[in-house]
This record gives structure tokens, C-alpha cells and sequence, in this order.
């Protein structure tokens, strides 16, 4: 290899030709990946665990979100009650990315058990943004998203219940998918809401983001909820003729859309006319009205039947306890952090005798109002458009002693995500010299006409993916 | 809803089996409280012929061939657990 590559600049596509053409070899690649880490984390802190380099496999490197379970490979979630556990089995997802020759760089900071919108709840401290460090990446995968836009890899994997890939893409400024429902195992994956929970790729351009994808998608008998996936296909058309791009008003006028983001998603939406798409407003009134509070019944009510397993019996955390009772009960204390501990008794509260069906009951209905209204979206438009998120990275600490102001970073990803649709993230501008993210939701197994349009976009936008304070 | 307790806080603590500090109740309730405040806002909608939605797929009754395959060997069962006993995972007196 003449030179180490650039990890700033190289995407996964790239990357993967400079093996097959033998300019440099996996180990190669993954040494320079290493020293991009070894340079760029100390101030960032992305990674929680860093790997050495496996020799296994001819693959590219690749970063892993900290909630998908990696044999031998320490496995937190972003909390003290699994600091010390070590996965004896992979998740069918990190089996994937090894039967693809793919090695592991290292797991990914996330809030703890991915509960949160900075990353600011994870146990073992913030992630920092790679564009600003006195910002957050967003969450709960800042982790992934800023190890990507920093160059620490060459692409990621995360998980998203309510945004966790899409609004974190934004705000550093790369590309994320949450996939459909069902497209993607969940096996040996950390459950947060299980109704919700996908695991998705993060990546510097669309074309990597589908080929991570094919990668990681398809029916897994481990996980009785996917189904079998159309073929993806890499996008390469640069035109928009004929594609149906709807703008909900709701997700584009919503109260607390800065200005700056306003203005580079409308000059995103006149460039998508300029390449031959019809672009028409539509309406999605009750989903952006009530898609929040439904999930903030929904995700907690879920979380707090699949947190009931940490109780100190048969792995992670103990503390000591006089009996059975007062030993879980000492665990889940000194184990959760504040935002999980909120979340659990949300959850718990919602499920309670006399509360189920005014609280979970509701909001399973509500989220049947919310399907239905995009599904009519869907009889109109191929695709809906709207910022991903409200505002551009915000300072470290801003929100986080109101938790109802840290939900509504997530206003404008949670309707689709209730509804079990898939979503893109894509960056389109700079405000305030800060990443601004767009958003394309489309039908349940649309990515490949999300991965069309995301990649026609992508061309005529040009935005320049590296952090301007990483600039030559 | 206008407020949660703090004798709530503490049964749906004792349900949820956390341990909360004296601190930890006294926050908890203000935070709930306006957290419930805001996510109540789905009994605004009139919802009386709407079904559930449970899941987002409608996908039913996933079959599997009933084939027996390995399972984890118990060393690796073992593994992460804080006591065990033999074959047994120990714990303190029910």
C-alpha cells in the first residue's frame, strides 16, 4: 500500500475496491482505521471497547453498536449492569458481518440501553460530536454515528426504537437507515421495545448504507418477527423523474424546527423538483399530534418487561442482599441510571392494574390511527420528506435536566417508527456550521426506493461529509 | 392526570423491583408526573372503533421444523453468572 488511506474520505465502497485490487490488505485497512481511533477517540469517545484486529476475514473494518451482543467481545449497552459481560454467542447480526469477512473494529458508545437522544445517558460518558466536541452526536447511537464521521469507520451498525440511527445521523452528518420491521434480526440484540427495536446501517453514503444492509437483512429463524426482504439493489440513477415526494406539513412546520434547518430542507425539496419529482404537500395531522406521547407509552411499557431480566441471577450485575428480594432490588439500583429507571417506571406504571388500558391500551390504538394515516400518505405519494430532526446538534448538557424536552428531539422520527416504516437520513446542509439531516420515509419494504432517492439526492447535494475542523 | 404520589412512586417502585433512594422517589415523582402529563395526551382522540396495533407486521405463527439442534454447552451458560452451584445458578434465601 502506497501511503495509508484516508479515513476521512474513504467510503466503504472504496475501501472494499482497494482490497479486491490488492492496494492494501484487510489488515492493512483495519491498522489504519486503528490509528484513526487511536488519534480522534480520546477527544470523541465514540468507541466503548476497541478491538485488536481479529486476522480473520477479507473484509473492511466495521464499528458496532454497543447493544448488539458480540461473542468474546464485551457487550455493555451503555450501562453498569452489563460492565462486565461477555456475550458467549453472537447476534445473528455480528454473525452476518463475520460471514462477510467483516471485522470487528470495536463496540460503539450508546445512552444506556439505548434509552435517549445525546448519548449523554450512557454510563461510561458522552460521545462528543465530531463537528463541534462541545455538542452531542444525538443518540441513543452517537456512538456509531460520530465514529463514522469522524473516520474511526469506514461504516456501522445501530439500533433504533424512536430514532436512535436517523436523528444521530443527522446530527453528525451521514447516513442512516432504519430499516422496515421485521427486515433485520434482533437476535442476541439488547431488547429495549421489542414492538419497535431495529438494528440498521450507518454509513458515509447511500450506496454503502444498502450494501450494509443486504449484508445484514433477511429472514432469521432466531427472531420469529423478520420476514424474508426483497433484493436490494445499489442505487446509481442521478434523476428523480416520475418519483411522488410527498411533504407533510406537520413534519415540516412542526413548533421548534430551527431556521437554519427549515431553509436547507426546502432547498433539498427544490432540488428533488429540479431532478424530476413531483413534489406535493400532504398531511399526517394525528401523527406528529400523538405520535410522541403514544411512544412514550409504548417503548417505556416494553422496556420494562424486557429490563425485568437483569436481576442479578444469571448474568451481569450483583449486589449484595440479605435475601432474593432486596439482592434484585440492590442490583436494578446500583445497575440503572437515571433514564432507565424513569423509563421502567413509566413502563411499569402504564401496565399496572387499573391503568393497562387507559395508558398502553391507548396508545396501541393510537398507533393504529398513526398507520393508517401514513398508509393513506402512501396511496399518493412513493415517498414523505420532512427534517429528521428539529434542531442541529445541540450543546452537551442542554437538555437533560428536562426529559420532556430531550423526547421531542425525536418528534419527527417517533411517527414513522411507531408505524414499523422504514426511514433515511441523509445530509443536506450545514446551519450554523452543523449538520442538517433530511429524512425519506417510505412504505414498509421501500428501502429500495428509499436508496434511490437518498442516492439521487445525495449526488446533486454534494455536501461534503468530512467535519470542517478535520479539514485540510 | 394531575400528579402522581409519592406512595405511587413507591408501589410501582416495589412492582418494578427498584430500590429508590429518598432522593431518587422525590424526583422521580415530579418526573413522572410531568411525563404523564404529556404522553396522557392520547385519550384526547376519539379511539372507540379503532383496534390495536401490537405489532407492525402482520405476520402469524412463524413455524419451525420441531428439530432438536445443540444448545449452548453450560460452561458457556456459566459463563457471566455472578454464583453458581454446580449446574445450579446460586442466589441469597428466597
Amino acid at each position: 500500500m502506497t501511503g495509508a488511506p484516508d479515513t476521512l474520505r474513504l467510503s466503504a465502497e472504496e475501501a472494499i475496491d482497494l482490497v479486491t485490487r490488492r492496494e492494501a490488505t484487510a489488515g492493512e485497512l483495519f491498522a489504519a482505521y486503528r490509528a484513526a481511533i487511536d488519534e480522534r477517540d480520546p477527544e470523541l469517545h465514540a468507541f466503548l471497547t476497541v478491538c485488536d484486529d481479529p486476522n480473520e476475514g477479507e473484509g473492511i473494518p466495521i464499528a458496532v453498536k454497543d447493544v448488539i451482543g458480540t461473542r468474546g467481545i464485551r457487550t455493555t449497552a451503555g450501562s453498569r449492569i452489563l460492565e462486565s459481560y461477555v456475550p458467549v454467542y453472537d447476534a445473528t447480526v455480528a454473525a452476518r458481518l463475520k460471514a462477510h469477512g467483516l471485522r470487528v473494529l470495536g463496540k460503539t458508545n450508546t445512552d444506556e440501553f439505548a434509552m435517549g437522544s445525546s448519548t449523554e445517558n450512557s454510563a461510561y460518558g458522552p460521545t462528543r460530536n465530531p463537528w463541534d466536541p462541545t455538542r452531542v452526536p444525538g443518540g441513543s447511537g452517537g456512538g456509531s454515528a460520530a465514529a463514522v464521521s469522524a473516520g474511526l469507520a469506514p461504516w456501522a451498525l445501530g439500533s433504533d426504537t424512536g430514532g436512535s440511527i436517523k436523528q444521530p445521523s443527522a446530527l453528525c452528518g451521514n447516513v442512516g437507515l432504519r430499516p422496515t420491521y421485521g427486515t433485520v434480526s434482533r437476535y442476541g440484540v439488547v431488547a429495549f421495545a421489542s414492538s419497535l427495536d431495529q438494528v440498521g446501517p450507518v454509513a458515509r453514503t447511500v450506496r454503502d448504507c444498502a450494501l450494509l444492509y443486504s449484508i445484514i437483512s433477511g429472514r432469521d429463524e432466531c427472531d420469529a418477527t423478520t420476514v424474508d426482504v426483497p433484493a436490494v439493489v445499489l442505487p446509481s440513477a442521478e434523476e428523480l423523474t416520475g418519483m411522488r415526494i410527498g411533504v407533510p406539513r406537520e413534519l415540516n412546520d412542526a413548533e421548534g424546527i430551527e431556521p437554519g434547518v427549515r431553509t436547507a430542507v426546502s432547498a433539498a425539496i427544490e432540488l428533488a423538483e429540479s431532478l424530476g419529482a413531483h413534489v406535493d404537500e400532504c398531511s399526517l395531522p394525528r401523527s406528529v399530534e400523538y405520535g410522541l406521547a403514544c411512544y412514550y407509552l409504548v417503548a417505556p411499557a416494553e422496556a420494562s418487561t424486557n429490563l425485568a431480566r437483569y436481576d442479578g441471577v444469571r448474568y451481569g450485575l450483583r449486589s449484595p442482599g440479605d435475601d432474593f428480594r432486596e439482592m434484585v432490588m440492590h442490583t436494578r439500583h446500583d445497575g440503572f441510571g437515571d433514564e432507565v429507571k424513569r423509563r421502567i417506571m413509566i413502563g411499569t406504571y402504564a401496565l399496572s392494574a387499573g391503568y393497562y388500558d387507559a395508558y398502553y391500551g391507548t396508545a396501541q390504538k393510537v398507533r393504529t390511527v398513526i398507520r393508517n394515516e401514513h398508509a393513506e400518505a402512501f396511496e399518493r405519494f412513493d415517498v414523505l420528506l420532512s427534517p429528521t430532526s428539529p434542531t442541529v446538534a445541540f450543546p452537551l448538557g442542554a437538555k437533560s435536566a428536562d426529559p420532556v424536552a430531550m423526547y421531542l428531539s425525536d418528534l419527527l422520527t417517533i411517527p414513522s417508527c411507531v408505524a414499523g416504516l422504514p426511514g433515511l437520513n441523509i445530509p443536506c446542509g450545514l446551519s450554523e456550521g452543523l449538520p442538517v439531516g433530511l429524512q425519506l420515509i417510505g412504505p414498509q419494504f421501500s428501502e429500495n426506493t428509499l436508496f434511490a432517492v437518498g442516492h439521487a439526492l445525495e449526488r446533486a447535494l454534494a455536501f461534503d461529509l468530512v467535519p470542517t475542523r478535520y479539514r485540510l | 392526570m394531575a400528579g402522581i404520589e409519592r406512595d405511587e412512586v413507591m408501589r410501582v417502585a416495589r412492582l418494578a423491583r427498584l430500590e429508590l433512594s429518598e432522593d431518587e422517589a422525590d424526583r422521580l415523582r415530579g418526573e413522572l408526573s410531568d411525563i404523564l402529563a404529556a404522553v396522557s395526551k392520547v385519550s384526547e382522540l376519539d379511539l372507540s372503533d379503532v383496534e390495536p396495533t401490537a405489532h407492525p407486521l402482520s405476520v402469524e405463527n412463524a413455524w419451525a421444523e420441531d428439530e432438536p439442534r445443540p444448545c449452548l454447552p453450560l460452561e458457556d451458560v456459566f459463563a457471566n453468572a455472578p454464583d453458581r452451584d454446580g449446574d445450579l445458578f446460586r442466589v441469597p434465601p428466597a
